[in-house]
Parts: C-alpha cells; structure tokens; sequence
C-alpha cells in the first residue's frame, strides 16, 4: 500500500499547492459557520440545547457540493493531459492509484472538518454536551464524506472533462442525498423500505444522533468499496 | 511499447523481459518510459516532481535525494531544478521527462519519439545524451525521423502494418537494400552522345542515363557488386575529358523505409 501513500501525499500537495485547498476550506467554514451561528432563525442558539446539529445538517449540504469538486480533477484531468499512462506505466497498480486519490480527498475533508472542532470547544462552555453525540456526528460526516468521494472517483474516472465528472458526481449524489428518501416517502411495503435503506441521509442522521449501528456502517463502507471498485475497473479499459 | 510498458493488456502474446512476462507487473520496475506527448504534472517542481516518481518506483527513502540530484545533472536540468514544470521550454520538459524514466535505474528505456518538438540544438543534445545511456542500458526508441535512427540506433526494426518487414544494424539494412551503385558525374570538353557511348561500353557499367545534357551530367549505374570509379576515371584521361564531378549517390534508410513499406 505504500505507493497508494505517496501517490495520497502528492495529491493533498497538489491541493495545497494549487490553492484549491484554501478556497474550498475558506468556503467551507465560512458557509458553515455563518448557518451554524449567525443565520438567526434556526441556527444554534434557536435550539437551546448545547449540541451540534445545526452544524451536521448544513456541513451534510455543503459536503455535496464541494466534495464532487475536489474528486472532479482527480482522474478527469489524468485522462485528459495523458498523465494516467505515465502513473500507471510506474510500478503502481490501478487499485493503488485509486486508493490513493481516495486518501487524498478524504485527508482533504479530514483537514477541513478539523477545522470546526472549535465549534465544538464554544459549545461546550454554552451548555452541558453529549460529547458521545458529537463525536459520532464527525464520525457521520467523514463516512458520508467518504461515501461521496467514491462516488465522484466513479464520476471522474469515466470521463475526460472536469465540468461532466462534477456534474454527473452531483446527480449520482442527489438520489443517494435525498431522491431515494423522497422515493421512500411515496411507497410502502417493501419498495419503501429497500429505497428507504438506500437513502443516505437517513443512515446519516441515525449516526449523527449518536446511534453508531454496524448496519450504518455496512452501509456506507459498501458505497465506498462499490465506488472504488467501479473506478478501478473504469481505468482498466484503456 | 504500451503494452511492454503495462499501460495496454494485450489481447494475445506475451512480451517477455528476460525470460519474464510483463503481464505480473513485477517488471515495471526495470523499465522505464517516456510517453509520446510527454505528459508531466505541470504544476510541480522539477525536484518535487522526480523524487515522486523515484518514491513511487520503490527508490528506497534514503537514496531518492541522490538520485534525484543525479538525474538533474546527467539530463543538464540545473539552472531548471527548482522551477514548475509548466515554466520549462518544450526541451526542458523532455530532458524532465527522460530524467523521470531513468530515476529508478531502470534496465530497459522505452522512449516513444523523445526527439519531437525539439528545435535542432535540443534535438542533438538529446541524441547524444541517448547514446551515452544506449551504451550501459537497453533503450527501445521509436521514431518516424530516419536520420535520428541513423545517429542513434545499433539495430533497427521497421513495421508496417504490424509487421516487422526489416531488422538489422543500418549499415546492413542499406547495403540490402542498395545492391549496386550508382554515380553522378558530371564532364567537361566531352560531347553529350560520345561520352555516353563510351561511358555505356565500359566493362563495369549496367546503364547510363543522362541527366542534364547542357551540363554533361549522367548518372551511371554499375553492375551489381561492381566498381567502375577507376574505368570512368582511366577513360576520362583516355578521351582528355575533364572529370569534374564524381559522386556516389547513397541509398538513404529513407530509400530502405519507402522499398519496404510502399507496395
């Protein structure tokens, strides 16, 4: 696994090196901090209770939208200025640069989720906290974080332009965020239920309230596999 | 080549290395390869870049640092080292491109035309830096430049069509293809028709053609295995002509290339 490391770390490099990194953390926090603390109406201190929430529902969205525009370049890019072949031709494997970029991202997200453990440090001195709660909020967020970037890993690596890998990463994105809910919500019996254990957000929420359940976890780790599996394969036919 | 290199799976065969299949990926790391376009990661250094590609290609941690100084010095990217690979000139970026190939020390060099979009200066340099390595490692080049195969290449392999039509040193290759020679000469104080009557009568000499006639210039054929740069010579003294111009007109590979790939 070691060249998947060092093909992470120039990756997460390239990210910092290219600003890419500080925009999107600046983005992040800053989308993130103004619907947590300043929105007034709904925001934390509407909910007179010293928890997070707040902050899970709205790093969920923004999570969307900017995961797909860290995994669009990933290997869209590769494709199109013909680096791939000079990657692959190394003594790496498909499966390797493919985890690679995977860490890469999700280190990127770690870093930036990272960030807003001072959120957690401020509520702490407003109220008494379930830090139990929290902690399996972050854990939510880095699975979902992780369950997107396979799946914009998929989007990047069947196309050879950034703009179609975000694009199609977001509407893969949307059924899994809430398509297969609102699918769920319009049927019964069985149908509903097999589109309701599909649906991310609700695996999502169950964690995030505290309740770590293997059958979450099974859930999100098999977005991650199927994702990466997919890539890999999709960067096999060349 | 891709397909020695791992890049492409092959559909039948096999390459084998050294009595060993390519397809187990065991051997990528004796090979190393320059692509045709020479792709790069544009936004890195040149030093960053390389001790990637060395970290990647199992340099142990310790050696990258040298390796890496080593490459820069051999490929003559010095002044160049600590730029992005987007601000060097197209040569720049092919002499990055063969120092990322060699980083590892590989035994076998695959370079798919490593001289293209190079101005003649850079071109040469590259040759010559080429050869240098030709001369301890295996280096496979494919090229549509005939002349850079000449000044570089030990044996060469002409394809057409997926088919190996001629293998060989070049000097073989041309005298394959040459069998008899032909020289342009050029007379003076001689009359058109007399001089090819006599030029034509020698013993050595298959055909004479005349190819100016205001300037008394013909080009004669010999028979095959056969000289006759000393008849046309003697017969000149005889007949009190002015030899002034005697060239042997070379097959070129190119002549060799168009022979055995035009049918």
């Amino acid at each position: 696994m070691k060249p998947a490391w060092i093909i992470a770390k120039r990756e997460l490099n390239a990210y910092f090196d290219s600003l890419i990194a500080y925009f999107i953390i600046v983005l992040f926090l800053a989308f993130s901090g103004f619907f947590t603390w300043l929105a007034g109406n709904g925001d934390i201190f509407f909910r007179k209770q010293a928890d997070l929430n707040v902050f899970f529902g709205v790093a969920k969205w923004t999570l969307f939208f900017f995961i797909p525009a860290l995994t669009m370049r990933q290997l869209a890019e590769e494709k199109k200025t013909g680096t791939i072949e000079l990657l692959l031709t190394k003594a790496v494997t498909d499966r390797q640069v493919i985890i690679g970029k995977f860490l890469s991202c999700f280190l990127m997200v770690a870093i930036t989720l990272a960030l807003t453990l001072p959120y957690y440090i401020t509520i702490t001195y407003l109220g008494k906290v379930d830090h139990g709660a929290i902690w399996s909020g972050y854990l939510g967020l880095l699975l979902l974080s992780a369950a997107y970037i396979s799946i914009g890993l998929f989007a990047s690596s069947i196309t050879s332009n950034q703009i179609v890998a975000f694009l199609l990463a977001l509407s893969i994105g949307i059924f899994f965020q809430f398509l297969f809910e609102v699918i769920a919500g319009g049927m019964t019996g069985f149908i509903g239920e097999l589109f309701s254990t599909l649906s991310l957000s609700m695996h999502f929420e169950s964690i995030s309230r505290g309740v770590i359940d293997t059958k979450d976890l099974i859930y999100f780790l098999s977005i991650v596999v199927l994702g990466l599996y997919l890539s890999e394969i999709s960067i096999s036919k060349r | 080549m891709k397909m020695i290199t791992g890049y492409l799976p092959m559909d039948q065969g096999d390459v084998l290395i050294g009595g060993q299949s390519v397809k187990t990926g065991a051997l990528k790391k004796q090979i190393g390869y320059l692509p045709e376009n020479n792709p790069l990661y544009l936004d890195m250094p040149v030093m960053d870049y390389l001790a990637f590609c060395a970290a990647i290609q199992g340099v142990s941690q310790s050696a990258i640092a040298n390796r890496v100084l080593d490459m820069v010095q051999v490929c003559g990217l010095g002044a160049e080292k600590h730029k992005r690979i987007r601000e060097l000139s197209k040569g720049y970026r092919q002499r990055v491109g063969l120092a990322q190939a060699m980083i590892h020390d590989p035994a076998v060099l695959i370079l798919d035309e490593p001289t293209t979009g190079l101005d003649p200066n850079q071109i040469v340099e590259i040759r010559e830096l080429i050869r240098k390595l030709g001369q301890e490692k295996t280096v496979i080049l494919s090229t549509h430049i005939l002349p850079e195969v000449e000044a570089t290449c030990d044996r060469i392999l002409i394809i057409n069509k997926g088919k190996i039509v001629a293998d060989g040193a070049p000097s073989t290759l041309r005298k394959q293809a040459q069998g008899r020679q032909v020289l342009q000469i050029r007379l003076e104080d001689a009359g058109v028709e007399d001089a090819r009557q006599a030029l034509a009568n020698l013993p050595g000499v298959s055909a004479v053609e005349i190819s100016n006639p205001a300037e008394l210039r013909f080009d004669v054929q010999s028979h095959p295995e056969y000289l006759s740069n000393r008849e046309i010579f003697e017969l000149c003294v005889q007949r009190h002509w002015i030899l002034a111009e005697m060239i042997p007109l070379e097959t070129k590979l190119e002549d060799v290339f168009r022979d055995l790939t035009v049918n």
